[in-house]
């Protein structure tokens, strides 16, 4: 292990939680990430030997699963954002790497990223809040929804796990005016 | 005082009192008023001053199209002029302002403009403010601007949130009256997503102003319980107090809500006013008709008003505008003003009825004048009686302190407009109707279409429903709508009653029929001249009331038709819309986003003084205690990094994975210079040419693997960049294997400069791992771990000139391993530099940056030529080879040392010979990055150089005209620290 002590995207030592109104916004750091992305003409050896490690297909576009302790997303043809518990050493890049071989390229991305977990105990809520976010119909974003978007000049991933919850992805440089935005709306709508 | 609040009627809450201000009186109105109600209640007719002449004007509407009745909204930074009474919803505290008016509203000193008017006529600015040139900016353009607009802004920054937002229907409609709701029902019983836009804050239109039934109730009634209904529908949007503004491309609408503009202030986080974008897939427009006047003489004074508002006003709001009051109107609908005002118990002295064959109301104690029109107005400060020629041409006066007028209703057609739609002229209604170029997706019911009567407007509100609901694959259901008047208009046109004294257009910008004339005399005839000339239609109401009788009135000129003379189209938006909610959330520091570096805490606890790159926000200079300018700071840092070790985070520069069985030769195409040999372990200088060979960014690329590289950008590039290579992946080159991901943020990378910067490191990287000399050479790289088992990736590469390192970890280990260095490093005398440092650094070592790379620039120019690899082909290699980028007397980059140290050398001055002039012909390049050099102790700099690298040794003038310099200095080597690189490879 590292003597060296890791900081949250927002710079705290812990994550942050913020509740406003009747929604939790929570800075969430327990994922490793890694994108995997088929080699030309490799992409259903890819796919394939990617479902027989995480269970379960990987989805298609504008959509994730959940298998296990596996999350992917659907990132960009024949490209997926890969996500496993963060356990004390980071090596999702190596077991996805053993796992493709050389049908897939496989780049670290854990710490590319700042995640928000927002989660509301009524659903309407979670619509309410990306009402005012984003250019996505909030009826559309249903549960096993992922989509790239952009909202306050930032690019970012949704991923709606749950009817009342929203999982928001964002370049981990610009956690700050990501976390400004999301509470922002947030006190807006309470 | 004249006007006055009815005993009964109206849909106000006369249980509650509110208390509001205007021009510093105490006043009371109801919950239900807008400041325009509540201030006739008051009696209040004057308020305001006309832009131009400062005529004393009253309100003459009851809706958004009011051009006279605008005031200051609220006081101190919230105070917002130019604000419509006729929609401003009381609120207990509300204080309004008049506004063009000095000393007093009453007693106007600019008044005497109105005195000159013969001089002030139609397009007086472009005849008046002619000679002499000098004028211009020094007199002409300070009086105009002071004597120009109507309120004030306050100049304090708006205290108030706002915020944006996106909807998204099946069906939007705009306007809430008899159309729209009918319209609503129908798509909301079917299932459709309805949103449901209406300007007002009481939904229901004109069924809010009118007394005649629906089924077996009012009209008010009918629409409250519309409205209930589709209150309890979940997928049914209901926006009151929204006015969508503007019909854009693909389905999407423009639409700000006023949040809280009818409470005094906005609770805290609550925003005033939010702008939705909503797309939908079908459009109703409903949003009703404009009813126009009459222009005869002096029909601006306070008191005379719009006939439908005047009755608006007592039906809805409970006010009596006038004690006795008289109607002039060319259609039946006027006559519905004598009718209901009478009920109310108001006096109505007279029917002025410009048609012949008018039918006589039969309205007890009023004249019944056929065939009559009012030729003039008497009151100083408001309406005192009208004079009236009759059918048989005798002219008497009648006493009445209000006036309403009917001149007809114009469709409120204005988004059909807003995609290059033009309105068509419908005789039967003697008003432009829409045209049939409608905005995709959109129809038009109701009084917005041309259908006169309430019947019409339900049944149509209806029918574009079911055909919308059609295209939807929607059925509708059946049309269940209450009995309802269905009475014709019965409308004679009459645009403007002839006469000697001036009839007023446009009451906003003081435009009458004589200024018509006036343009048309001229030659502006044309209607987008006449427009312009005479500003008709312009400012805040941009020509609801006037634009159609100035037509009427230049077509009568013109002895052409009004569908002959045609109109001018609208624009976006409909009604005025703030800059605080087209700004939304974005504003001050948050106005776009900022990023950070992973060692952004640590430099903080330094007092790193930051600035901004792109997004990013970088330290720039570290000063310490007893520095008191910049320049101490940076010097210290530059000495320390040549000296010692200095530490940068240079997480900012992309960082492009790029991997592939084919990623070498990929790397080998989009670098002028050579890739595809490069040794795994290694990292080389790419200079990346655009297509037409120019230069477009430079860094160092790393081959970690055979099938593995990471590309550095400069840190302005990186998305550029990315992008460029994208373009090539997908588009020029789809046969080769290579995936791109940037992995920028993934990785903090901290440069670690100074003939100590091999020392510092081998106390944090973990033992096993050989970085001497002769193991990790120069341009050497490869993973290593840190502090115990950190993944880590070392570059041995240099931007300073000296033996220098960049070490990359895990972004969130970035600011502990910041911390860890400057701990071990202490007594090696690690010292943090900034960007000012960085740059010094580099313009010493003659390396190009930002400066130098400007979109400009070839590989010729920076003498950089001969990376251009003529033994391979690549992105720009071609291109580059252009006789016109080759010539001799090419631009070449050169080092400047001022000749005295004491001088001052600025980027972007010009260089010229000893004696020249300082012109363009004699130019021979410019600076492109200038710094004080410590090392040197004199001002240095980076220039292109005609013909620059033969000129070594030639003394020369870098002039800088905006700032007065003009500095010797002498031509040198770019590089002026080390040119053969003995301290990197040490």
């Amino acid at each position: 292990m590292p003597d060296l002590a890791p900081l949250t995207p927002l710079g705290g030592t812990t994550p942050r939680r913020d509740r406003i109104g009747g929604v939790t916004i929570a800075e969430a750091c327990d994922w490793a990430l890694a994108s995997v992305t088929a080699r030309r003409g490799r992409a259903s050896d890819a796919a394939g030997r990617m479902a027989a490690m995480i269970g379960t297909a990987l989805p298609g576009p504008g959509a994730m699963v959940r298998s296990g302790d596996w999350r992917a997303v659907w990132l960009a043809p024949e490209s997926w954002l890969l996500a496993a518990p963060l356990a004390g050493q980071d090596d999702i890049e190596a077991r996805l790497r053993d796992a493709v071989g050389d049908a897939a390229s496989v780049t670290e991305q854990t710490d590319a990223w700042a995640r928000f977990d927002i989660t509301a105990a009524n659903p309407a809520r979670v619509g309410a809040l990306l009402e005012r976010l984003c250019n996505i119909p909030p009826a559309r974003l249903t549960p096993g929804a992922a989509t790239r978007t952009v909202f306050e000049h930032l690019g970012v991933i949704m991923l709606r796990e749950t009817d009342d919850s929203l999982s928001i992805l964002g370049a981990r440089s610009s956690a700050r005016s990501l976390h400004h935005a999301l509470t922002t709306v947030a006190r807006s709508l309470a | 005082m004249t006007g006055r609040r009815l005993e009964h009627g109206g849909q106000i809450d006369r249980a509650q009192a509110l208390r509001f201000r205007f021009d510093g009186r105490a006043l009371t109105g109801h919950p239900g008023d807008t400041l325009a109600s509540a201030l006739l209640a008051n009696g209040v007719r004057l308020v305001g001053r006309s832009f131009k002449y400062h005529r004393p004007r009253g309100i003459l509407s009851a809706g958004p199209e009011e051009p006279n009745a605008l005031v200051t909204l609220r006081s101190g930074a919230r105070a917002e002029p130019n604000t419509r009474a006729t929609v401003a919803e009381l609120f207990d505290g509300l204080t309004a302002t008049s506004q063009n008016r000095w000393p007093s509203l009453r007693f106007d000193a600019l008044a005497i403009n109105d005195l000159a008017a013969p001089l002030l006529g139609a397009g007086f600015y472009y005849k008046t403010f002619m000679w002499p040139a000098a004028f211009w900016e020094r007199v002409y353009e300070p009086l105009i601007r002071r004597a120009a607009g109507l309120g004030r802004l306050s100049g304090a920054p708006d205290p108030d949130a706002y915020d944006k937002g996106f909807l998204h229907a099946d069906l939007l409609v705009i306007g809430a009256g008899p159309a729209g709701l009918a319209a609503a029902l129908a798509a909301g019983r079917a299932g459709a997503r309805v949103v449901l836009a209406d300007e007002d804050f009481r939904m229901g239109g004109r069924l809010n102003a009118e007394t005649f039934a629906l089924g077996d109730t009012t009209g008010a009634d009918w629409a409250a319980a519309a409205v209930a209904e589709l209150a309890g529908m979940a997928h049914v949007r209901l926006l009151p107090r929204t006015t969508v503004f503007g019909a854009f491309d693909h389905g999407i609408y423009g639409a700000v809500e006023r949040v809280a503009d009818h409470l005094p202030d906005p609770p805290p986080g609550t925003p005033r006013q939010i702008l939705w974008r909503i797309t939908t897939r079908r459009t109703i427009l409903a949003a009703g008709a404009t009813e126009r006047p009459i222009a005869f003489a002096d029909n601006d004074r306070p008191g005379v008003m719009l006939a439908g508002s005047l009755r608006a006003y007592a039906n809805r709001w409970g006010v009596a505008p006038g004690k006795r009051v008289a109607v002039f109107t060319n259609n039946d609908d006027g006559l519905r003003t004598a009718r209901d005002l009478r009920a109310h118990g108001v006096r109505v002295a007279a029917v002025i009825d410009a048609r012949p064959d008018a039918p006589d109301p039969r309205i007890d104690g009023a004249r019944h004048l056929p065939g009559a029109v009012v030729i003039g107005t008497s009151g100083r400060l408001g309406l005192t009686d009208v004079t009236v020629r009759t059918a048989d041409v005798r002219e008497f006066r009648i006493d009445c302190d209000a006036l309403g007028v009917s001149g007809g209703w114009n469709p409120a057609l204005h988004l059909t407009c807003h995609q290059r739609g033009r309105p068509v002229w419908d005789d039967r209604i003697a008003a432009f109707a829409p045209g049939p170029d409608l905005p995709p997706g959109m129809a038009v019911a109701g009084a917005a279409a041309g259908v006169p009567s309430t019947h019409g407007a339900l049944h149509s509100g209806h029918a574009a429903a079911a055909e919308a609901l059609d295209a939807l694959g929607r059925t509708a259901p059946p049309a269940d709508l209450p009995q309802a008047e269905d009475a014709p208009l019965a409308l004679r046109p009459l645009w403007h009653v002839p006469g000697t004294r001036r009839a007023w257009l446009d009451l906003q910008n003081d435009v009458t029929v004589k200024d018509i004339a006036q343009a048309q005399h001229e030659g502006f005839g044309a209607v987008e001249h006449m427009k312009r000339y005479t500003t008709l239609g312009m400012a805040t109401d941009q020509g609801k009331i006037a634009n159609v009788p100035a037509l009427g009135v230049m077509a009568e000129l013109t002895g052409r038709s009004i569908a002959e003379t045609g109109t001018t189209i609208f624009r976006p938006p409909y009604t005025p819309v703030s800059l605080g909610a087209l700004g939304g959330r974005a504003t001050g520091p948050t106005f776009k986003p900022t990023r950070l570096t992973p060692t952004h805490p640590w430099a903080e606890a330094q007092g790193a003084v930051f600035v901004e790159v792109g997004q990013w926000l970088r330290a720039q200079y570290f000063p310490r205690a007893g520095e008191t300018h910049w320049r101490q700071s940076v010097d210290r840092e530059v000495l320390a990094v040549r000296a010692g070790v200095g530490l940068c985070d240079v997480t900012t520069l992309g960082k492009i994975d790029i991997q592939g069985t084919d990623a070498a030769r990929f790397v080998n195409r989009v670098y002028c210079n050579g890739f595809a040999r490069l040794a795994v372990g290694r990292v080389r200088y790419g200079l990346m040419l655009r297509e037409d060979g120019i230069v477009m960014d430079d860094g160092t690329t790393a081959r970690l693997a055979e099938d593995h590289f990471v590309m550095t950008t400069t840190t302005a590039n990186a998305g550029p960049v990315f992008r460029h290579l994208e373009f090539a992946r997908q588009c020029l080159w789809p046969d080769l294997d290579v995936q791109l991901i940037s992995t920028t943020d993934a990785w903090a990378q901290i440069a670690v400069a100074g003939p100590k910067s091999r020392t510092l490191l081998q106390r944090v990287i973990d033992p096993g791992h050989d970085i001497s000399n002769a193991a990790f050479p120069f341009m050497a790289c490869g993973a290593v771990t840190v502090c115990g088992g950190l993944r880590a990736r070392l570059f041995r590469i240099s931007f300073s000139g000296e033996l220098a390192y960049e070490l990359a970890v895990p972004a969130r280990y970035g600011n502990a391993l910041m911390e860890r260095l400057m701990e071990r490093g202490a007594d090696l005398g690690a010292t943090p530099y900034g960007t000012e440092a960085l740059s010094v650094l580099r313009i010493e070592k003659g390396h190009a940056a930002g400066g130098e790379l400007d979109g400009r620039t070839t590989a010729q120019n920076l003498r950089l030529g001969r990376m251009v690899s003529t033994k391979k082909d690549s992105i720009g290699a071609v291109a580059a080879r252009r006789p016109g980028l080759n010539t001799e007397d090419t631009l070449e980059l050169v080092g400047l040392r001022a000749r005295r140290p004491d001088s001052r050398l600025a980027a972007g001055s010009h260089l010229f010979a000893p004696a020249a002039r300082t012109e363009a012909a004699n130019d021979l390049g410019w600076v492109s990055s200038a710094a004080f050099s410590p090392h040197l102790g004199a001002p240095i700099a980076l220039a292109f150089l005609r013909g620059g690298a033969a000129r070594q040794g030639e003394v020369l003038r870098a002039v800088n005209l905006l700032s007065g310099q003009d500095t010797e200095v002498e031509v040198t080597s770019p590089h002026f620290i080390d040119p053969d690189g003995e301290r990197l490879r040490a």
